[in-house]
């Protein structure tokens, strides 16, 4: 085995164990925890068989392999950057829902308070 | 033709750091008979405890939501308590109480459903330049998407009727509302109408839009709108629930 090829699978298994650990704490749920374990195996399949990149590359057509890399790599992140803003606006707007819903309840629970202190007082 | 306007009032103050005009706001609107709330937005100089020691009922966000949210608020509330007319009527001191009469005219011969308090109308005030260039732009553009006729789409002192209420309670855009939500009310066929009215210079403070946003502003706007004349109208969730 020669030097690149282990320090690149000691990435890939250190990125895979990363993950599982963030499952395993409850740190990731498992819509996301499913996305990144089945990204790290890939990346640990990537290294482990070079020839797997190239015969894909080829059959499309590039003759650089890498470059098919770097295409997936870019295109995957790109994704997940788009389903991330969706995420974000869904969340921002149940948050914006709540700060509303909170702000009238809370008038309607203090003016039930003062109209019960007004009760009291008679 | 079914006679309306008699129901409920409510004129909605929405307040972002307004400590400082929202005494003067008070006084003004202290010739208005019907209900004033006040719609803190998360201020941090006192401006909640200061509508309360005025008077005024207030409800406050717990965090900032900007303007959008804060006017949906005040009309989430006019819905849930039965208010047939809402007020929109700006904190920092630039609408007057005397010119409330004039926009909820409209509303009550039926003549429309959301009624907007213009400046450039003949004996409106004056604006600046750059705010009248943009007005212009969206005049042209919510001609375009709509058909209709706005000359003061960023005035931020309206009338909303009851059908204006349930659909803003349901539908209302986050920040820089006002000219987008012209787009959705003609979207569910909502009447609108304009009517010049006075107003004053402000009191203190600057507006929300600098000269450095504004390209944003109506870059934001314009996306906003061609976007929001694209949708479907999906039925309201409730329906009149005042009769």
């Amino acid at each position: 085995m020669d030097l690149t090829k282990v320090v690149s699978l000691s990435i890939s298994l250190t990125i895979f164990f990363f993950v599982v650990w963030l499952i395993k704490e409850r740190r990731l749920r498992e819509k996301y925890a499913l996305l990144w374990l089945f990204t790290s195996l890939f990346i640990i399949l990537l290294t482990i068989s070079r020839r797997v990149l190239e015969i894909t590359a080829l059959s499309v057509g590039i003759s650089y392999p890498p470059s098919l890399l770097f295409l997936i790599g870019v295109l995957f992140l790109l994704m997940v950057a788009i389903g991330q803003s969706v995420s974000l606006s869904r969340l921002s707007q149940s948050n914006h829902k709540l700060a509303q819903e909170v702000a009238l309840l809370r008038k309607t629970v203090t003016s039930n308070i003062n109209c019960k202190k007004q009760q009291d007082n008679c | 033709m079914r006679f309306r306007g008699n129901g409920k009032v409510l004129v909605i103050v929405p307040a972002f750091n307004e400590a400082a005009n929202l005494r003067a706001v008070a006084e003004d609107l202290r010739c208005f008979t019907g209900d004033v709330l006040v719609v803190d937005d998360g201020s941090t100089d006192g401006t909640a405890a200061l509508a309360e020691k005025l008077g005024l009922m207030c409800v406050s966000h717990p965090f900032n939501l900007g303007i959008g949210g804060t006017i949906q608020t005040g009309l989430k509330y006019a819905f849930e308590n039965g208010y047939e007319l809402a007020i929109q009527f700006d904190g920092d001191g630039q609408h007057r109480a005397d010119q409330i009469d004039l926009i909820v005219g409209p509303y009550r011969n039926g003549a429309a459903d959301l009624v907007i308090g213009s400046r450039t109308l003949p004996g409106g005030y004056k604006m600046g330049r750059a705010r009248w260039l943009g007005s212009r732009f969206f005049f042209r553009l919510i001609k375009l998407l709509s058909g209709k006729a706005i000359y003061d789409p960023t005035s931020g002192f309206r009338c909303y009727g009851r059908k204006a209420i349930l659909l803003f309670s349901q539908y209302y855009p986050d920040d820089y509302p006002e000219v987008e939500c012209i787009i959705t009310a003609a979207r569910y066929g909502l009447t609108i109408l304009e009517i010049p009215v006075l107003m004053r210079p402000r009191l203190s403070g600057c507006s929300s839009i600098n000269r450095r946003k504004s390209a944003y502003y109506m870059l934001k706007v314009s996306l906003a709108l061609i976007v929001d004349s694209m949708r479907s109208t999906p039925a309201l969730e409730d329906a009149e629930p005042w009769i």
